[in-house]
């Protein structure tokens, strides 16, 4: 069994609290993803699940057992870097095996097992070459390879994707997802992408500044954020935020809310109409973004930020046109003062 | 949903033990050269500190023990001493300007690469390899007019009247092995501004060049604060270094022309082992250290100032 | 065109440059070398030619076979490679821990070594005479290989952290993971990849120790435990300054540090490069 509990975790570094009373629960076989902004915590939770980093208070739960104090070598897991922490003077099949190679397991073993993680990445042509005769996604089939072998009872992944260009991050991320389906092992992914996240999590974990926002899976998240920070964070284009006082907008009475401080309506949930009074918000077009398969406009109603539309398909509407907007009712947010989400 | 979980009474040692072996494991790595640096160095160090409060003169079997501060109040009546401390300040910078300056010179140069830069390379930084006896010697030789080349030459481009030796005049014998000292000492600031110059990253510089910086320019404000650290740490101990270093200036000239070479270590040698009077010399030794401390302390905070700014 | 003719001039300018440097570098030691195979009847009046008239290897011969230069040779080499080791294994152990660890006291023991550098070494012969007379290691190769490493280890230290610096810490987390306690990655990730800059230390240590002449001089008093440096200042007094012997001895005993430092320079600085990009 290997679910992971968080019970009331902190950590700190000297005077700087870096993690605020985290509690968090990982099923057995889930693929959690942590993500947020850079700086939030989110590596050195992966780190403390890891034992390179202490913590500082609260416990760490691995199944039954409390790992607070376990070297990482005893937690039984396996970790893929973000610089892939090849060893650079080993071979591939050498890199694959090492950790059998400490174990001292025999021969016949080391075999078997390297050449099943080999097989499943397809790494058996690149057995014999040293790390740096390797491409980026080659290293990084290699770094998951080392931790197939070990066969763990929980994966962990830090921002692996990060150091690819973006066609090699959407191949490989499609590989870690059958990875997932194939072995079934809990996973714990970092990263600060949020279409990774939103592709390849179980669940996905939201945290900023040290905190957890929300826990849920994507389509919770994203249908149902809690916040404003959650709202904005997940889903791309980003969400719209618009000030209730904003002259541009229009609203019916019935979507009024009196504690709204905030509407949020997605770029995808609105659909362009003239620009009249029945038009929930009206701005001018300042820039299209033709893609082919969505056109964006950017909207200039006399906020700071451009209102964002996303119609699926081609329109012809041109630059400096002014348009109305309508929102789909049902996918309006509302945000109070202090930005939770206020559920109607 | 909180697991109470009590530790028992083993479980705790065991946590505590661990967290000592956590604590200690650095101390574990240093001590080798803790001990060995404590036993050698240190211990000596103070020993040597306690004879400066001490009289012990060979010479003068009968007047041993502590005698307070008499020898420092000897310091600052003693005008050798303070020949030799404008001495020393003289011997250290010029030293230090003229290596760490052609230093940087040859560094520049190696930078980019050449055909045959790996031999000049390693040609260039033999004269650290010679030993200072050695060259000193050797330059010695170089510098006598009757059986060296080098007052010949110096007459012949017209630096001097006629070819004599310069480390018989004492206004300008120290010129000797200051020399002799920029050769030995040119490899080492070549080194390490060498490898500080290759840490640079290059696209800085080709985003100058697109900013229209000059060569100047773009040496002044990325080159030259990207060096600074290291620029800071190798002057401090070089200079710490020259200052101790006596071995050059005593066997090229003893100490003379009528003391006019003479810096604070290679007095402190005279004292010790000409006139053997270990007491005195040590306390020149502690005044040295402490004039190096406080050098070290300002450059420190200058450095501290200076990263600062940037 | 005028860019092209500067850039070829700049180019001139520079090799004309190295050039100099390199003469700079090299005539002081090319002029040894000219003494030493210089007969002896000629080495006062041809002091100032640039070419000896005549050559011979006689100062060779004599040294070689006739002194005890060859115990010295065999001396120095002793405990400059005895230094060079200990040395090396001490401050790869001191410069992992500086390179990795964040403790208390890690600025303290920092500033301990740098205060080493700074005092004369003169101020502790006396001290060190008497520990070394009361272990009974006056007049041994060991006491001096002792000695030696405790003076090498700061620098030797500063060298081994900077090239530590230069290697990534996920190495040794990944084989932390992949079972190792840290000792082990060390041994057998870490290790591996500082051969460059252990080569590079130990040449500079056995440069350093090579050279030095003072304690040998103090601690060390029968014929056949000195050193070289200390068996060249008897040439200076037994044969009242036989300078193309003397020479030759230099010459001879140049060999081994030059070599060995050519070797090594390159990872010097390959090594202290790396070390300022990661560190």
């Amino acid at each position: 069994m290997t679910e992971i509990q968080l019970n009331a975790v902190n950590k700190q570094f000297g005077n700087v609290q870096v993690l605020k009373d985290i509690n968090l629960n990982f099923k057995d076989g889930e693929f959690v993803v942590l993500v947020g902004p850079s700086g939030c915590g989110k590596s050195t939770l992966l780190r403390m699940i890891a034992g390179l980093e202490t913590i500082t208070s609260g416990d760490l739960i691995f199944g039954e057992d409390r790992v607070n104090d376990l070297e990482p070598r005893e937690r039984d897991i396996a970790m893929v870097f973000q610089s892939y922490a090849l060893y650079p003077h080993m071979s591939v099949e050498r890199n694959l095996g090492f950790s059998l190679e400490i174990r001292k397991r025999g021969a016949a073993e080391k075999q078997e097992k390297t050449a099943k993680a080999s097989g499943i990445l397809g790494l058996n042509q690149l057995l014999d070459r040293l790390p740096k005769a390797l491409s980026g996604g080659q290293r990084q089939r290699v770094a998951m390879g080392r931790a197939i072998v070990r066969d763990p009872k929980i994966f962990l992944f830090d921002e692996p994707l990060s150091n690819l260009d973006a066609s090699l991050r959407i191949e490989m991320r499609i590989e870690i997802a059958k990875l997932h389906h194939k072995l079934k092992t809990t996973m714990v992914y970092v990263t600060h992408d949020q279409v990774e996240a939103m592709t390849l999590a179980d669940r996905i974990v939201v945290m900023n500044a040290g905190r957890v926002e929300q826990v849920g899976t994507p389509l919770d998240l994203y249908s149902k954020p809690n916040n404003l920070f959650v709202a904005g964070f997940l889903g791309s284009p980003k969400m719209n935020f618009v000030d209730h006082t904003n002259k541009a907008l229009h609203l019916p009475k019935t979507s009024l809310h009196q504690d709204a401080k905030t509407y949020g309506i997605r770029p995808e949930h609105v659909s362009v109409a003239a620009a009249d009074k029945k038009a929930n918000l009206i701005g001018v077009v300042e820039v299209v973004e033709r893609l082919g398969s969505d056109t964006m406009f950017y909207l200039n109603y006399g906020s700071e930020n451009p209102f964002v539309v996303r119609v699926p398909g081609i329109d012809q509407t041109q630059v400096g046109e002014k348009i109305g907007v309508l929102f789909q009712q049902e996918n309006l947010h509302r945000f109070d003062q202090s930005g939770s989400a206020i559920i109607a | 949903m909180t697991l109470a979980l009590s530790p028992s009474p083993g479980k705790s040692r065991e946590k505590s033990l661990k967290k000592l072996k956590w604590l200690l494991e650095p101390y574990l790595y240093l001590s080798p050269a803790i001990i060995l640096i404590t036993l050698v160095m240190l211990v000596p160090l103070v020993v040597g500190i306690s004879y400066a409060f001490q009289s012990i003169s060979l010479l003068n079997p009968f007047q041993t023990g502590w005698v307070g501060l008499a020898n420092f109040e000897k310091l600052f009546s003693d005008r050798l001493f303070w020949k030799a401390l404008t001495n020393t300040a003289w011997w250290t910078i010029g030293s230090l300007v003229f290596q760490f300056f052609l230093g940087l010179g040859l560094a520049l140069l190696l930078n980019k690469p050449f055909a045959g830069r790996g031999l000049v390379q390693g040609l260039v930084f033999l004269p650290w390899a010679v030993p200072a006896f050695l060259s000193g010697l050797n330059w010695a030789w170089l510098f006598n007019p009757i059986i060296g080349p080098i007052p010949h030459w110096l007459a012949a481009i017209g630096l001097m009247d006629e070819p004599t030796n310069i480390m018989a005049d004492p206004n300008v014998a120290m010129w000797g092995p200051i020399i002799a000292n920029v050769w030995f000492g040119i490899p080492f600031f070549a080194i390490t501004l060498l490898a500080a110059l290759q840490s640079i990253p290059k696209d800085l510089y080709e985003a100058a060049a697109i900013d229209g910086a000059s060569a100047w320019q773009s040496f002044a404000k990325i080159t030259i604060p990207f060096l600074a650290p290291t620029i800071a740490i190798t002057v401090m101990l070089r200079t710490i270094w020259i200052a101790n270093f006596a071995d050059l200036i005593y066997i090229m000239t003893g100490g003379g022309p009528a003391n006019s070479t003479h810096i604070i270590s290679s007095y402190i040698f005279t004292t010790a082992f000409r006139r053997l009077d270990f007491g005195y010399a040590s306390a020149i030794a502690i005044a040295l250290l402490v004039l190096l401390l406080a050098y070290a302390l300002l450059i420190m905070q200058m450095r501290k100032h200076l990263v600062k700014g940037i | 065109m005028p860019s092209k003719v500067n850039f070829t001039i700049a180019g001139a300018l520079r090799y004309f440059a190295i050039a100099l440097y390199v003469l700079f570098a090299l005539f002081p030691i090319y002029w040894l070398v000219k003494i030493a195979v210089t007969p002896d009847r000629l080495i006062y009046t041809e002091g100032t030619n640039i070419w000896p008239s005549a050559f011979t290897l006689d100062n060779f011969r004599s040294v070689l076979f006739l002194t005890d230069f060859l115990v010295y040779f065999k001396n120095s080499l002793i405990v400059s490679f005895g230094t060079a080791f200990f040395t090396t294994i001490i401050a790869t152990a001191a410069g992992y821990a500086f390179s990795r660890f964040h403790f208390r006291g890690k600025v303290v023991v920092i500033s301990v070594m740098l205060i080493t550098q700074m005092f004369p070494l003169l101020m502790i012969i006396a001290p060190i005479y008497k520990i070394m007379a009361g272990l009974h290691l006056l007049d041994s190769l060991v006491g001096l290989i002792i000695v030696y490493t405790a003076f090498n280890v700061p620098f030797a230290t500063f060298l081994m952290q900077s090239f530590f610096d230069g290697i990534p810490k996920d190495l040794e987390e990944a084989a932390m993971i992949d079972g190792c306690t840290r000792f082990q990655a060390l041994r057998r990730v870490i290790f591996p990849l500082t051969l460059p800059g252990l080569a590079a230390t130990l040449g500079f240590i056995f440069t350093a120790a090579w050279s030095e002449l003072l304690f040998a001089l103090m601690l060390i008093n029968s014929n056949e435990n000195m050193t070289f440096p200390v068996g060249l200042k008897t040439f200076v007094s037994k044969f009242a300054v036989d300078w193309g012997q003397m020479m030759a001895a230099g010459t001879l005993a140049l060999i081994p540090s030059c070599l060995f430092f050519i070797l090594i320079q390159r990872f010097l600085v390959q090594g202290l490069t790396a070390g300022a990009v990661k560190g």
